[in-house]
């Protein structure tokens, strides 16, 4: 027998072996199946098919554990948007590790805490690299962080995905660096258009948290696309993190009586917003408009009945009813008790795509697998059928969604 | 728009100077600058919102409960964080740090408890009722809490110059070993000015919290930074100065928001601050009222 020879029959054996317990532990956890079905349905064909010519293709294949970093803001006033990205991420590495879909290796997720701090998000990075030996990154949480952190990760040639950094510029930091999160300059110019068509505004009132990489680089597509279209902007305001009280500004605003608002905030200012405007006397047909920041259950549920009729543009929508999506969102209230947010989808997509990376390249090799995250395309998803473009930024079509009865649907 | 103005900055100075006066209580009496205090609001918040939501209480029990409840707060606070630095006689800065690690593990154990995300009272808590006087809008809780506040402030200043409590408080700001051989129980008074001081931080966190719908373990962060200016404008111990620099900062912001830009809101408060304390260094008011015994 040749040396060859002899290698077929081991990876046969083992493979048999592989396929003895996988086939074991899907057969356990009886409880877990209708979540734990979904992704697998979009290539029903590939683990039994792709097994075997892979596993001889390259002898070492994928077994044992696979470290994924996750490095996200988990204390401190970020940690509102750490939790549910930190939800999306458990709950995808629970599924892919129950359905086998790594063949006989399983993802273990590292989580390091940011706080949502620049110096922190460095710490984290540098700990799961050299420490902890990761393949591959999740995070950080904010785009002010991603500006400090990832290029650690660029260095040691280590991929990061980002899941909630939409700031302009994040992805030319280098090769490595990818987001799954849809930024603002391609979902505020569809918004925009398609209100305007329906609303027909043509003045309008501006406001913005102006000490955020994040809600500032929202205003600044805004403002490109506002005056692209010809839209008049009668006043500029703006206001900090943390601030609760908005009357100032708002009564300013009203004076100036535009036909729409145009905030870019995330979800608890806006809402304090929505309910001090209306205080005010700003009438309801003088509607908001927001970017990626508005899309969170808290809209409605902080503002109540001032936020009927707020729209907000979006990468994910919690109506959507394709089957990935609707199985996602069963699957986050089977586990979490809540409904996901957007930050919640992205970082359950981009695990699906982490893992789906390391199948692709079928190995952990971390420049392997950043060579196949470039190559993924058209991957069924809770965001839709998504893809990378060739500067590792994700193509899906965004949404524009209005507030009905306390909650979000499309709007049309 | 003009007297719209003023009323939102009326307003959001009788919130700075609710915040502030227990703040500036504690500074007065025991010379320390509690920077827990901003925690002890949040909690306050949160005893408020867990009396309304778990126990179904209207917002008007809520209050006082709130009120007692982060009294106690503030008293477990001396115990553990202040009284044993005291009994040492640590250096001054020792209360402060020890007061920012207080403030730290209060903060986390909400975040344990609640999550970070905000909460609000449910929406039928206080009626919503909006009242047009010409172009001016007013909303009755904007009116009660404005009631609210300048009745904590009359009170306060009453039981600090007429209660025998209050003289007591007023003797130890001014030294506490005489008031100790004048046979005042010094260990009491400075249990009952936390109890009042935190008391006043409760009502406060229950009372913003149903102005701002936005309760959550780091509500006191920004408020502590406004109440830290408003007390050192207003003269460090002095509650009429917390409560005139309190408009005072409010009004200064607003007006440069509605005549300027709100890009400059800070820049332009937080300029008064500096030309006011270039004229007068301690303050308005000057020194501590209660220390003028």
């Amino acid at each position: 027998m040749s040396m060859l020879q002899r290698l077929r029959v081991v990876t046969f054996v083992l493979l048999l072996a592989a396929v003895a317990l996988v086939g074991a532990a899907c057969a356990q956890p009886a409880g877990q199946q209708p979540a734990a079905q979904q992704p697998a349905a979009q290539a029903p064909t590939e683990p039994p098919a792709q097994a075997e010519p892979t596993a001889e293709m390259a002898a070492e294949g994928l077994s044992g554990t696979i470290k994924v970093g996750c490095a996200h803001a988990l204390s401190g006033p970020i940690a509102l948007y750490g939790e549910p990205i930190q939800n999306g991420i458990m709950l995808a590495a629970e599924e892919i590790n129950n359905q086998g879909y790594l063949g006989d290796a399983t993802l273990e997720i590292i989580c390091e805490d940011t706080a949502g701090d620049k110096a922190q998000s460095i710490n984290a990075f540098q700990k799961l690299i050299n420490q902890d030996d990761v393949v591959a990154i999740l995070g950080p949480t904010l785009s002010n962080s991603a500006f400090a952190a990832d290029p650690v990760a660029q260095e040691a040639k280590i991929p990061v995905l980002g899941s909630s950094n939409t700031a302009t510029g994040i992805t030319d930091m280098g090769n490595y660096v990818f987001r799954d999160s849809l930024p603002e300059s391609d979902v505020i110019p569809n918004t925009i258009q398609v209100t305007r068509d329906k609303l027909g505004y043509d003045k309008v009132a501006v406001m913005y948290g102006n000490d955020d990489q994040f809600t500032k680089s929202g205003y600044d597509v805004f403002k490109a696309t506002l005056d692209g279209q010809g839209v008049e902007i009668l006043t500029t305001e703006t206001f900090a993190k943390g601030d609760t009280d908005f009357s100032a500004q708002l009564t300013k605003i009203k004076s100036l009586e535009p036909q729409a608002i145009v905030v870019s905030a995330l979800a608890e200012e806006a809402a304090n917003i929505m309910v001090q405007a209306r205080q005010l006397g700003i009438t309801e047909d003088v509607r908001f408009i927001g970017g990626n920041g508005f899309n969170s259950p808290k809209l409605a549920e902080i503002a109540g009945d001032a936020a009927e009729g707020a729209i907000s543009g979006a990468a994910w929508s919690i109506a959507d009813q394709s089957q990935e999506n609707q199985d996602f969102i069963q699957a986050y209230r089977d586990k979490y008790g809540s409904d996901p947010d957007q930050f919640a989808a992205q970082s359950y997509t981009a695990t699906w795509l982490m893992a789906k990376a390391i199948k692709d390249a079928n190995s952990t090799d971390p420049a392997a697998i950043r060579d196949a995250l470039g190559q993924i395309r058209d991957f069924p998803s809770p965001l839709g059928t998504f893809s990378f473009d060739e500067n590792r930024n994700p193509v899906h079509a965004p949404v524009v969604l209005v507030v009905h009865n306390g909650e979000f649907e499309v709007f049309e | 728009m003009f007297w719209q103005q003023v009323v939102n900055g009326i307003w959001l100075g009788a919130v700075y100077s609710l915040f502030a006066l227990g703040y500036t209580l504690i500074f007065g009496i025991l010379d320390i600058l509690n920077l827990a205090h901003g925690a002890v609001f949040m909690w306050g918040a949160f005893f408020g919102l867990l009396t309304v939501t778990r126990v179904d209480m209207p917002i008007w029990i809520a209050l006082p409960v709130a009120m007692l409840v982060s009294g106690g707060l503030g008293i477990l606070l001396d115990r553990v964080a202040f009284k044993p630095l005291r009994e040492r006689d640590a250096p001054h800065l020792a209360p402060i740090i020890s007061s920012i690690g207080a403030s730290t593990i209060l903060i986390s154990l909400a975040q344990a408890q609640f999550g970070a995300q905000v909460s609000r009272f449910p929406p039928d808590t206080f009626p919503t009722r909006i009242y047009n006087i010409g172009s001016v809008s007013v909303t009755l809780l904007q009116l009660v809490i404005f009631v609210i506040a300048i009745i904590m402030m009359v009170a306060l200043r009453a039981f600090i110059q007429r209660s025998k409590t209050g003289k007591a408080m007023r003797a130890v700001a001014y030294s506490e070993r005489i008031s100790a051989l004048l046979g005042i129980d010094v260990d009491r008074i400075i249990v009952g000015t936390f109890f009042v001081s935190s008391a006043l931080a409760g009502a406060a966190g229950v009372l913003l919290g149903l102005a701002f719908s936005a309760i959550s373990p780091f509500m006191g962060g920004p408020v502590e930074l406004k109440g830290l200016t408003v007390i050192i404008l207003g003269g460090l111990g002095n509650i009429e100065g917390a409560m005139v620099a309190g408009f005072l900062l409010a009004i200064t912001e607003v007006l440069s928001v509605a005549y300027v830009s709100s890009d400059f809101r800070d820049a332009i408060a937080f300029t008064v601050l500096f030309i006011v304390l270039l004229v007068r260094p301690a303050g308005i008011f000057g020194q501590a009222l209660v220390k003028k015994a």
